[in-house]
């Protein structure tokens, strides 16, 4: 194909061609590519430009910390910016483009920035709301506001699609014995003891293909691995990342189910988020290959040493022809000797004094010792490199080498972010400059290059430990074990961070995700940023999508040396999860759309919609709003229900109320105790309103509570407080009033209840049971068990929230429908009507009754007008409580009714009440409920005001309605603006 | 993810639990004083350590727990029954 992919290199198909599309130009890979290896191949070395300087940048690395590779896959709704080329897996018609580039990341206009870099320095953000030096002109906010959309448009990386997003996502659960991360020699050591122990093993691996490191040696047989772990019953997750471990051993993943296909099968979701719940965690998550600040050091063709040799090895692909190697460590000279054997002309850079090396570095590899590389020549691909060595305390060129790649490696950091997800600090270990995992008592083993063993021999005995260990703490056995010891090079390592240029300001990148340098470091420290965690903020260092995986120990030294500390003295910023980026989408799983939350229906809510309604949400259920006529609008609609209830006769759903049943010997002195009215005497067959107050004295739910024997009573509370409501009897219960002989269950679903309202009622409800007599004699809060006319027993209590005669019927779930139908021939007669939550709301709100929108949690019994119920004569829930310090106040708000002045004038709940000549702030009042009143003819609200109505007699308030930009006059009324005496509903 | 063992249904996920409070607190009677329930309902320690609390398994068996948390760690000492007598109940079931 080209002379990039070399023979009998690599472990990709070559039979099987794939062709993709790079900045709308078809070119072709193989299977088992990546998308950077294929470009690579194709000999693309620019494929984006950076965050801040717009400088051109190429591939990187080869796996997760990837900087230079940040590309834009798909278009259109599809469009997923920011994948990491190096971990994307080539597919058949794959379209990927360069990012944060205009035209085109060959020719980017945007690189103007890289020679105003001055202004873009560390800390210009912050720098940019404080307002512009020498002046401070423009302070604040306004200036922001002003350069944001340019700022905005000029940084950053991809754009986000703002489209929905089209995929699928799915969340998995599982359970093991031990979960194995990451299947290097050490991981799959791990695996193989561990399974061979009869545990039950899973092991992951975020990469396509198993073997970690292996993947990059030139025989290794991928298959031969696989079939000895089946073999094991080792439960394998390969592309699944392990983004975050949490307590108790449980371990959050994302698994690519089909990012890696051409054509997706719509049953398979795009992704998987599992969690998984382990009983021990074995962490073998290797460690990854840090570069070496210096001039220029960013110029498409630099990488990390590592990574070539994974080119070559796993891709068949020589990312140079001419390659100069610079290192401060042993484990660059494997990779030199590979890329020579593939025909590349290698020059090795060694920081360190002579070390003894095979004669192949003296025959066909120059060494050149105590050397570091100075700058590199060349902007768009690399022409040459300086050298320099090390005079006194200052770094001196000495030479030029022509070269086509400059690979880096400055040691090795073990990826200890797992354990640091668990608060456990890594620890700075002197003898092979990294950070090793610190300790923990939970049951966690670090195996492999993640404790800082660098040997592959060792790394396979520390998987075996790492077996035993876990075994031990799940404390199966007590085996004895031991972990080899970190490190393992030959020759000591030798710091080399950075190669300081004697340019006043240098390029010399730290971070290459966000444009951060060595001379950005300096500044931080210079304007007095000297731990960590603000030189993170402050310079942005680390806070890219690759978390600082390859620049944060650079520039931890660099701090350390300024502050004239040991970099364990500096310490490391906070690893989070996640460990490498995740889609939102992942997270919400399938709960997006009408999965958002659960669905809440009652058994008559197929009849509701056969019957015209139009559902609103109430809490988690669906009840039925309106039932229009032809052509009404809810306005109409809800008008027109609450006129007919009114006057003859309306029906409507109540079943979402919660319900419970509470039965023992003391459930009369439970009941007591729960409400502030009192219950006390409540004769079997009667029916009480009851307010239930918090321990602190203010209104936690209102509802009514039936007794139904001298020992059994049946409640019902508002929809919304259901659920909290029964916790609240239970804790109760089971924490404070053991010795009470109660139970309490939950009803709600067993029980559906239709209300019946208006005039009319008695005559509709008399004609639908099989003895009328019981409910032309039933009074006001009566309530009988009794049968329907075809036999179903059933449950009528007269009951009245729209003010009428009313009554509600409770009956066994299953036989909703057909109560329904019995009631609506009977209520049809009448000229009867349904009505929803919308005429409900508009008759409670004539008849000043309260809900949900006045009982909010911070208002009193007396703030609700209801103070007259509370019992005087017993103790009760909050009866301590209710009239301390500030809910004693006469200056708090208490409920009332408005009207407006201009009769045509309406207003919103919402609506801030207040006085006319200080129309601001919170006012004096509220109003929380309104609605056109049908009987009164013009718009009415409830609310509260302070004081009360006395206090405002004869005072005009202003309505305020700054949301909706209105205003209106109002005068403060009784909340009881219909039938005050409630004739109505005892006729 | 903090995992609760629920005496009654086994070792379950914290989601299937909400948190209650503090288990220590005794609440005075209902006839008690206003300040004894000022104490009672307004005044918290802040522990940093092992503190009782109450869990309730909402999405589950629906009991009230005593459960001793570390909450540096959220390490769990003991979980048992709020209710004395259920524990005796399940103490003679085993």
């Amino acid at each position: 194909m080209t002379s990039f992919r070399i023979k009998n290199y690599g472990k990709v198909n070559r039979k099987k061609a794939i062709s993709f599309k790079w900045e709308n130009k078809k070119y072709y890979g193989y299977e088992g590519d990546s998308l950077a290896s294929a470009l690579l191949a194709n000999n693309i070395k620019i494929v984006g430009r950076s965050f801040k300087y717009h400088r051109p940048r190429g591939i990187m690395s080869c796996g997760v910390e990837e900087s230079g590779g940040l590309v834009t896959i798909g278009s259109y709704d599809k469009r997923d910016p920011n994948v990491r080329a190096t971990t994307q897996e080539l597919y058949q018609g794959l379209t990927a483009y360069g990012q944060n580039a205009f035209p085109n990341v060959n020719f980017d206009l945007g690189e103007i920035n890289n020679y105003l870099s001055r202004f873009f320095a560390a800390g210009f953000y912050y720098k940019t709301f404080m307002g512009i030096p020498p002046f401070e002109w423009g302070t604040g906010t306004s200036i922001w506001m002003v350069f944001e959309k340019f700022i905005r448009k000029a940084a950053g990386m991809g754009k986000l699609s703002t489209l929905p997003d089209p995929d699928n996502y799915e969340h998995a659960h599982d359970f093991c014995d031990v979960l194995i991360v990451g299947s290097g020699p050490a991981g799959i050591a791990a695996a193989k003891e561990a399974a061979d122990k009869k545990l039950d093993v899973i092991l992951v691996e975020q990469d396509s293909l198993l073997g970690g490191d292996q993947l990059g040696d030139r025989v290794f047989n991928v298959d031969e691995v696989y079939s000895e772990l089946k073999n094991l019953n080792i439960r394998i997750l390969s592309k699944t990342t392990a983004f975050g471990l949490y307590d108790n051993c449980v371990m959050g993943l994302l698994e690519k189910v089909t990012d890696h296909k051409a054509e997706v099968n719509d049953s398979l979701p795009r992704q998987r988020f599992w969690t998984i719940r382990a009983k021990h965690i074995i962490i073998g998550s290797g460690s990854l290959e840090r570069h070496i600040a210096f001039n220029n050091n960013d110029v498409p063709g630099v990488m990390t040493v590592n990574a070539s040799k994974h080119y070559l090895n796993r891709y068949g692909v020589l990312t140079g022809k001419n390659i100069v190697i610079s290192t401060n460590n042993d484990s660059a000279y494997k990779t030199a000797e590979s890329l020579y054997n593939a025909g590349a002309k290698v020059t090795v850079l060694d920081v360190r004094q002579d070390i003894s090396l095979p004669p192949i570095f003296k025959d066909k590899i120059p060494v050149r010792f105590q050397t570091v590389p100075y700058n590199i020549n060349g902007s768009r691909k690399i022409k040459s490199i300086d050298l320099a060595t090390i005079t006194d305390s200052s770094y001196k060129k000495i030479d030029t080498i022509i070269c086509d790649q400059v690979l880096l490696s400055g040691g090795w950091s073990p990826v200890v972010h797992l354990l640091s997800h668990r608060g456990s600090s890594p620890t700075w270990n002197i003898d092979n400059l990294c950070f090793l995992p610190g300790n923990t008592k939970e049951n966690i083993s670090i195996i492999g290059a993640a404790r800082g063993i660098w040997n592959r021999e060792e790394c396979i005995k520390s998987g075996i430990a790492g077996a035993l260990d876990a075994m031990n703490k799940m404390g199966l056995t007590k085996t004895n074990y031991f972990f080899p010891k970190e490190g393992g090079w030959k020759n000591p390592i030798h710091p080399l961070y950075e190669v300081k240029h004697k340019k006043l300001i240098s390029k010399s990148f730290v971070d290459y995700q966000h444009d951060v340098t060595t001379d950005d470091i300096r500044l931080a420290h210079r304007e007095g940023f000297e731990s960590v965690e603000h030189l993170k903020r402050y310079t942005t260092l680390g806070m890219a999508n690759d978390q600082g995986k390859m620049g944060n120990i650079i520039a931890i030294s660099l701090m350390a040396d300024l502050l004239d500390k040991k970099i364990s003295e500096v310490g490391t910023t906070v690893f989070r999860p996640p460990y490498t980026p995740i889609a939102i989408g992942a997270l919400a799983g399938r709960h997006v759309g009408k999965h958002f939350r659960p669905l809440r229906v009652t058994p008559m809510h197929q009849w509701n919609l056969d019957n015209g309604a139009v559902m609103i949400e109430a809490g988690l259920y669906q009840r039925p709003w309106y039932f229009p006529k032809k052509n009404e609008t809810l306005t109409d609609s809800y008008i027109r229900e609450a006129t007919i209830v009114r006057k003859s006769v309306g029906m409507c759903d109540v079943t979402s109320l919660g319900k419970i049943s509470i039965q023992g010997i003391d459930s009369t002195e439970f009941i007591n105790r729960i409400y502030a009215n009192p219950f006390a005497k409540l004769p079997i067959n009667k029916t009480r309103y009851g307010i239930m107050l918090r321990d602190d004295g203010i209104v936690m739910d209102d509802g009514t509570s039936w007794r139904l024997s001298e020992n059994e009573y049946l409640m019902t509370t508002s929809t919304a407080q259901a659920g909290k409501v029964m916790s609240w009897l239970e804790e109760l219960l089971q924490t404070r009033w053991t010795d009470l002989k109660v139970n309490v269950t939950s009803v709600s679903e067993q029980w559906a209840a239709v209300a019946i309202s208006g005039p009319k009622s008695r005559d509709v409800i008399k004609s639908c049971v099989e003895n009328s007599i019981l409910i032309e004699n039933l009074p006001f809060m009566g309530f009988v068990s009794t049968k329907l006319i075809d036999g179903i027993p059933c449950r009528i209590v007269r009951i009245s929230f729209s003010g009428e005669l009313g009554y509600e019927i409770y009956i066994e779930s299953d036989y909703a429908n057909t109560m329904m139908n019995l009631l609506w021939r009977e209520v049809k007669k009448f000229n009867g009507c349904l009505y929803g939550l919308e005429a409900l709301g508009a008759l409670r709100v004539e008849k000043g009754h309260v809900t949900g929108a006045e009982l909010d949690g911070r208002v009193t019994i007396e703030d609700a007008g209801l103070g007259k119920m509370a019992s005087s004569k017993k103790s009760y829930v909050g009866s301590a409580m209710r009239k301390r310090g500030v809910l004693n106040s006469l200056e708090r708000e208490q409920l009332v009714g408005f009207f407006p002045i201009n009769k045509k004038h309406t207003f919103g709940a919402g609506t801030i009440v207040c006085e006319k000549n200080s129309i601001k702030g919170f006012g004096v009042g509220r109003i929380t409920s309104v609605t056109h009143s049908p009987e009164l003819g013009h718009w009415i609200g409830i609310g509260f005001v302070k004081g009360g109505k006395e206090r405002w007699k004869n005072i005009t308030l202003i309505g305020s309605d700054p949301v909706r930009n209105k205003q209106m006059e109002l005068k403060v009324v009784s909340p009881h603006m219909i039938d005050p005496e409630g004739k109505r509903m005892h006729v | 993810m903090i995992r609760i063992k629920c005496p009654y249904c086994g070792e379950r996920d914290h989601s299937e639990f909400t948190y209650g409070g503090d288990a220590s607190i005794r609440y005075p009677a209902l006839d008690a004083s206003r300040e004894d329930w000022t104490q009672a309902i307004f005044f918290r320690e802040n522990i940093r350590g092992f503190q009782k609390e109450t869990w309730h398994h909402l999405n589950g068996c629906r009991m009230w727990l005593e459960i001793e948390r570390s909450t540096v760690t959220h390490e769990i000492k003991s979980v048992k029954p709020c209710h004395p007598d259920l524990q005796k109940i399940m103490d003679s079931k085993k």
